[in-house]
């Protein structure tokens, strides 16, 4: 019981952090901010790597086999999709300037053999 | 458990903690992301070090499988196909969640006995992840547009739901009282007709708030798992992800002027309402112009007030969008974005693409900063935007986005429309709009369109 009661209590305590972390994120963050918490519950992975480990039954083998695989796609696509998009938000004004070169050269093409 | 594995689960939850605070600033988003990839990877190469593994290559090969499939795919996804992938992605943490509390309910029913209260949590996470699992599913295909976007309802679909609501119930209760692994089983098939039910009938622009919430019904459906396997760090990050999914989910509904009861319920006996908008748009006309007239209006305007939606995005125009407006720029017009708190799919999607073509960032203005501008602005562009301008959402009660704020475009000079087709917008509403003297439409792909508008502009 008291291990439960600690477990509750963790519980609960991340319910607060959790609402107190997110309530600062601003509007335009919001779509990162789902991915970004869609990664995190990926974590479950180490749960259904436990299951596979001891899994002593075909029933169970196969279970815990594809909760591994869905598990794993769950880590690897919510961090790597929420990479790609804060990519987007970074260093905007170095990025800007390279692209608008690279712009002006693509709808001017005639003038590239010039130079 | 190791001390070592203790303490390593203890960082990973630290990390997760601090990716969640990077995202406070765009600039400390990144490396918080990478903060909470590392804290994962730690956390799993503990747990492989520290597992006694009886299946390792059936081990290496799922997670092999997994990386395999995750990786291209994430990589390679649009932009602008991110809500699907959230919700893709949502979807299979949901379906593992389930299958974590199913295997722990067999391995109790073979020797290793759950108590009361440790085999409620394995039905919570049973029916939660299963309900997460099917509902994102169903989400992805509405927005993949798989299958259709409107609100998909029949005749005594409350009853339908009640009762399979009602079934899961009583079922879940009889697992708890005592074990039998037949009767979980039968729960997660009904609570996967549930999580197909419940998203059915939710329009396609509600669709992402849906997925928010279902992204918390998974950080729960693992918060639960965590209190069967005893892992702290399951139950911190699962409840990390409940908690915050659920005030992002309040939050998206106050963005769109709705209570969540209503996006999520709202579409049932709206039958008939949607069907009579229908006829009613069908036999009016629009006034459609040419490129060159657009242009003239556009380059002698003194300011242009860019209303960008989903289509632009569709039609990858972000970039001739902005060449379109320094172009504007050059001639002396002022420029300027207005972005809608939902434009794009999801809350933030609009700007993620906007940023993508490097426009700069004191041109984007949010919707309240806008709207007091629009009557002093001569021409409204909206391009491959409609629910968010419908004045419909303002004026008129019985209108499914009644209530929804709006960017106030009718209040432009002139506004001219860059559509596809007269189809209406993502939550199949007719747009009044469409039919406002003021109103001129170019149809036509958005880019195609943007790209007539720089020549126009070009030669007026």
């Amino acid at each position: 019981m008291t291990d439960f009661l600690t477990l509750f209590t963790i519980f609960v305590l991340s319910i607060f952090l959790g609402i107190e972390v997110i309530s600062k994120v601003p509007s335009i963050l919001h779509t990162p901010l789902m991915s970004g918490t869609n990664a995190i519950h990926g974590i479950i992975l180490v749960g259904a790597i436990a299951i596979l480990a001891s899994a002593d039954t075909t029933t169970l083998r196969v279970i815990g086999f594809l909760a591994v695989v869905l598990a794993t796609l769950n880590v690897i696509g919510g961090f790597v999709v929420t990479d790609r998009m804060l990519e987007m938000f970074k260093g905007r004004g170095q990025r800007g300037r390279r692209d608008q070169g690279a712009a002006a050269s693509a709808v001017t093409p005639p003038a590239e053999p010039a130079q | 458990m190791t001390a070592a594995l203790h303490w390593s689960y203890l960082a990973a939850a630290v990390c997760f903690i601090l990716a969640l605070r990077g995202l406070s600033g765009p600039r400390t988003a990144r490396p918080g992301n990478l903060i909470g990839a590392f804290g994962m990877a730690l956390a799993l190469a503990l747990t492989l070090s520290a597992t006694h593994l009886s299946n390792l290559v059936l081990l290496i090969v799922a997670m092999a499988v997994g990386v395999a499939i995750g990786v291209p795919v994430a990589r390679m996804v649009r932009m602008t196909a991110m809500p699907q992938m959230v919700a893709a992605f949502n979807g299979v943490g949901g379906g593992a969640a389930a299958l974590v509390a199913l295997a722990d309910y067999i391995r109790s029913s073979n020797g290793v006995a759950l108590s009361t209260g440790n085999r409620l949590a394995v039905m919570l996470g049973v029916v939660i992840g299963c309900i997460s699992f099917a509902g994102s599913v169903v989400a992805f295909a509405k927005l993949q547009e798989l299958i259709t976007g409107r609100p998909i309802v029949y005749p005594g679909q409350q009853v339908v739901n009640g009762v399979m609501g009602a079934a899961a119930l009583a079922l879940t209760v009889t697992a708890i009282i005592g074990p039998h692994v037949g009767l979980v089983a039968i729960v997660g098939l009904i609570a996967l007709g549930l999580g197909v039910a419940v998203v059915m009938p939710i329009g396609g622009a509600d669709v992402p708030v849906v997925i928010s919430l279902l992204n918390s019904l998974t950080g729960l459906a693992v918060a639960a798992s965590g209190f069967v396997l005893h892992n702290v760090v399951l139950i911190v990050a699962g409840t990390l992800v409940g908690a915050s999914g659920t005030l992002l989910t309040r939050m998206m509904s106050q963005a769109m002027g709705r209570s969540l009861a209503n996006i999520i319920f709202g579409a049932f006996g709206s039958v008939s309402a949607v069907a009579g908008a229908d006829g009613a748009g069908g036999e009016r006309t629009v006034r459609s112009g040419t490129a060159d007239d657009i242009g003239t209006l556009l380059a002698y305007s003194n300011r242009v007030i860019v209303v960008p939606g989903y289509g632009l995005a569709v039609a990858q125009a972000q970039h001739t969008i902005r060449e379109l407006a320094d172009l504007l720029e050059s001639r002396g017009v002022e420029v300027i974005y207005a972005i809608h708190p939902v434009a794009g799919r999801m809350p933030g999607h609009m700007n993620v693409l906007l940023a993508e073509a490097d426009v700069p960032y004191e041109q984007l203005k949010e919707m309240d900063e806008a709207n007091p501008l629009l009557p002093s602005t001569d021409v409204a562009l909206v391009v491959g935007a409609n629910d968010v301008v419908n004045p419909a959402a303002r004026d008129s009660p019985g209108s499914p986005i009644y209530g929804m704020p709006i960017i106030n475009v009718d209040e432009a000079g002139n506004i001219i429309f860059l559509k596809r087709s007269m189809r209406p917008g993502f939550a199949g509403i007719d747009n009044e709009l469409l039919y406002n003297p003021k109103t001129t439409l170019l149809f036509g792909d958005a880019k195609d369109s943007l790209s007539k508008l720089v020549a126009a502009v070009k030669t007026a």
